[in-house]
C-alpha cells in the first residue's frame, strides 16, 4: 500500500468524488433495505409472529399458490390435522381484513379469529371472550380507542377488552384478535368461504416425526411454514419483489461504477505501473497495492453511506416503516464491498497485461 | 561484478516477415566503470539496453553479471523483475518519477519492493539524495521539482539499491549541454564509487566527457571497429 496510500493522498479529488458516489449508493441500499424490512413487517409480523411453525392453507386451485384471500379450511380438515401425528398443536386461525370504527375515527384493521384459550393467543393476553376484541397497539392508535371502550367492526359491537402491547399488522393494516366464533360472525371472508368453513388456515405447531405431505394429502391443504406463508400475503409478495429488485439493481450499479471508475485510473497510470515493473515491482506486489486501495475507498464509503442511512432510518423511524438491523446495515454493507471489489479486481486485472518495456518508451 | 552480454540477438516480428534489432552483439562492462552506447536512432542500443535490463527477452545469447546467467531466451518475467530488482537499476530517458510521490519516497520506494522496509533506508536515501545535491529538496514532488532535479532524483533512485549494474536510457535528451554533461559526470562518479557496472545509451556524445569508455552500433551490430567481443575497459579514452 506504499503507493496506493500516496496516489490517495495526491489524487484526492477524484478519489473523493468515488468516495461520494459509493457513499450515497450505499445509503440509497442500506436505506431501501431498512424499509424493506420495514414494509415486510408491517406485512407479515402478524404471521411471523404466531406461535406456530406452519400454516395448513386449503388446496389451492391447479397451478395456483395458497393466498390467505382465497383459503378457507372447514372443521373436517382442521381435525384431519389436530389428530395426525407429529402436530402439538393445531388451532384454527381466522384471517379477515376490514373496517372498524370507533367513536372519534375509522380505520381498517385485520381482524384474527382465534380460539380463546388457543396458543395462538399473544403471549400474556387475557380476557379474549364473545363480545370482546383485544387490539394491538398500533390498532388502538389508529381507532384512539382503550380498554372498556366500544368498537364497530364490521357492523357488530364489540367492547375492547386489552390494548396489548404487542405490534402484529397484516398486510399493512392492525391486528385485533377477536373469538373464532365472532370472527366467523363479522362474515368478511363470506365471499370466499364455504358453507362450513371454520378459519382461513390451520396454524400448526409440528414435532420432527410430522408427515407434511401425506397429512396434506388426507386432509386436502397445502402446508408452508409461516415463513413461507409471508408469500401468500399478496400485497407482500409483489411489494418485497420489487424492492429486492431495486437493491439488487443498485448493487450491479455500484459494482459497474466501481469497476468504471478503477478501469479509468488504472489506464490513467499505466505507465506508472510500467515504471513500477521496470523497477523490479512484482505483478502480484501491484495487484495487491492496488486492490487494497480499491478496498480501502470501498470500506470507507460503505461505512460512512451505512452510517448515514442508519442514522437517516433511526431519525424517520416514527414517520417512515424502517427496521435497522444487522440484516439491514452489515449485510448489506458487506455485500456492497463484495461486489464492488469485484468490479475493482476485474478492472485492475489489467495491471497484468501493462509490459514493462513501454517504461523504456515513455517520455 | 562486471556485466557480459554475451552474443545478443534480438528478433522483432515485422508484420508478415522479422526485423533483427539486434545482431550477435557481445560486449562487458567491467565492474565500477561506465560505458556508452553511441548510435543513431535505430541502431539496436535501446534494444540491447532492454534485453540487458530483462525487460524484453533476447531471441538467442545470455546476460550475466559475473559468472551468473541472470537472463536468457526462457527467462520468466516473475525471474526478470526479481533480477532487476535485486541487481539492476535503470535510469529511463524521461525521469519517470511517480507523481504522487516525495523525492524521498521514490527512493524508498525500493526497499518497500524488496518486502519489510530497514530501519535504515531513509538514512540511506537521504545520503544518496544529498549525494546527487538534493537534500534540501527530499519532500518535494515531482512537479516542484526542475527537469534536472528530477533527472538526478531518478539516477538516486536507480542506486538505491545498490546495483550491481546500472543502466541508463538517453540521459540527457532533455537537458542543454552543461546540465547534461553534469548528469553523466553524477552517474560516473557514482558508478564507480558504487561499483556498478554502468551501461549508458546516448545519441549525444558530446555529453560523455567522463565516461570510461564507448562502444557504437549501427543496424544492430557493433561498429566495425568495436566489433566482436568487445570489453570497453580496452576503450577507456
Amino acid at each position: 500500500m506504499f503507493v496506493a496510500l500516496r496516489d490517495l493522498r495526491h489524487a484526492r479529488g477524484r478519489f473523493t468524488l468515488m468516495l461520494v458516489v459509493i457513499i450515497l449508493i450505499t445509503f440509497l441500499v442500506t436505506f431501501l433495505a431498512s424499509l424493506t424490512a420495514g414494509l415486510s413487517r408491517e406485512s407479515t409480523s402478524a404471521i411471523t409472529g404466531l406461535r406456530a411453525d406452519h400454516l395448513a392453507f386449503a388446496m389451492p386451485e391447479p397451478g395456483a399458490e395458497p393466498d390467505f384471500t382465497a383459503s378457507s379450511v372447514t372443521a373436517d380438515q382442521w381435525r384431519t390435522w389436530a389428530d395426525a401425528a407429529g402436530v402439538v398443536s393445531a388451532d384454527p386461525l381466522g384471517v379477515a381484513m376490514t373496517r372498524a370504527r370507533s367513536a372519534t375515527t375509522t380505520s381498517s384493521v385485520t381482524a384474527l379469529g382465534i380460539e380463546p384459550d388457543s396458543t395462538l393467543l399473544p403471549a400474556g393476553a387475557t380476557g379474549l371472550a364473545p363480545g370482546t376484541v383485544l387490539a394491538s397497539a398500533s390498532a388502538a392508535s389508529d381507532l384512539s380507542v382503550r380498554a372498556g371502550d366500544v368498537v364497530d367492526i364490521a357492523g357488530r359491537e364489540f367492547h375492547v377488552g386489552a390494548v396489548l402491547d404487542t405490534e402484529a399488522s397484516f398486510a399493512h393494516t392492525p391486528v385485533v384478535w377477536t373469538t373464532l366464533e365472532d370472527w366467523q360472525a363479522i362474515g368478511a371472508r363470506s365471499s370466499s368461504a364455504t358453507g362450513d368453513a371454520t378459519a382461513t388456515v390451520v396454524a400448526l405447531t409440528l414435532d420432527g416425526s410430522a408427515r407434511i405431505a401425506d397429512t396434506d394429502a388426507v386432509a386436502g391443504t397445502a402446508t408452508l411454514t409461516t415463513t413461507q406463508a409471508r408469500s401468500a400475503i399478496s400485497s407482500f409478495s409483489s411489494e418485497n419483489g420489487s424492492l429486492t429488485l431495486m437493491q439488487a439493481f443498485l448493487m450491479v450499479i455500484s459494482a459497474l461504477v466501481v469497476g468504471a471508475f478503477f478501469t479509468v485510473w488504472t489506464i490513467s497510470r499505466s505507465a506508472d505501473i510500467a515504471v513500477l515493473k521496470a523497477l523490479g515491482a512484482s505483478t502480484g506486489y501491484l495487484l495487491r497495492d492496488a486492490i487494497g486501495q480499491a478496498a480501502l475507498v470501498l470500506v470507507l464509503g460503505v461505512g460512512l453511506g451505512t452510517a448515514l442511512a442508519a442514522g437517516a432510518a433511526a431519525l424517520l423511524g416514527g414517520a417512515v416503516p424502517v427496521v435497522v438491523a444487522t440484516t439491514t446495515t452489515v449485510v448489506p454493507a458487506v455485500v456492497l464491498v463484495l461486489v464492488g471489489l469485484v468490479g475493482a479486481v476485474l478492472a485492475i486485472a489489467r495491471i497484468t497485461r501493462v509490459d514493462p518495456h513501454a517504461a523504456l518508451a515513455a517520455h | 561484478m562486471d556485466l557480459h552480454l554475451d552474443h545478443i540477438t534480438l528478433v522483432y516480428p515485422d508484420g508478415d516477415t522479422t526485423l533483427t534489432a539486434v545482431d550477435d552483439v557481445s560486449l562487458t562492462v567491467p565492474a565500477g566503470t561506465t560505458t556508452a552506447l553511441l548510435g543513431p536512432s535505430g541502431s539496436g542500443k535501446s534494444s540491447l539496453l532492454a534485453v540487458a535490463g530483462g525487460l524484453t527477452r533476447p531471441t538467442t545469447g545470455v546476460v550475466r553479471i559475473g559468472a551468473d546467467v541472470v537472463l536468457d531466451p526462457t527467462t520468466t518475467l516473475a525471474a526478470a523483475t526479481r533480477t532487476r530488482l535485486e541487481q539492476i537499476g535503470i535510469v529511463f530517458q524521461a525521469p519517470q518519477l511517480l507523481a504522487s510521490l516525495t523525492a524521498l519516497e521514490q527512493l524508498e520506494l525500493h526497499a518497500h519492493l524488496r518486502g519489510p522496509r530497514p530501519a535504515t533506508v531513509e538514512v540511506q536515501a537521504m545520503a544518496l539524495l544529498a549525494e546527487v545535491g538534493l537534500a534540501d529538496q527530499a519532500h518535494k514532488r515531482p512537479a516542484q521539482l526542475s527537469g534536472g532535479q528530477r533527472q538526478r532524483v531518478a539516477i538516486a533512485r536507480a542506486l538505491i539499491g545498490s546495483p550491481r549494474v546500472l543502466l541508463v536510457d538517453e540521459p540527457t535528451s532533455a537537458l542543454d549541454h552543461e546540465r547534461g554533461t553534469h548528469v553523466v559526470e553524477l552517474i560516473t562518479r557514482l558508478s564507480r564509487e558504487l561499483g556498478a557496472a554502468t551501461l549508458i545509451v546516448s545519441h549525444d556524445a558530446s555529453t560523455l566527457g567522463s565516461v570510461d569508455g564507448t562502444v557504437r552500433m549501427l543496424d544492430g551490430q557493433l561498429d566495425s571497429a568495436t566489433r566482436g567481443p568487445v570489453d570497453a575497459a580496452d576503450l577507456v579514452h
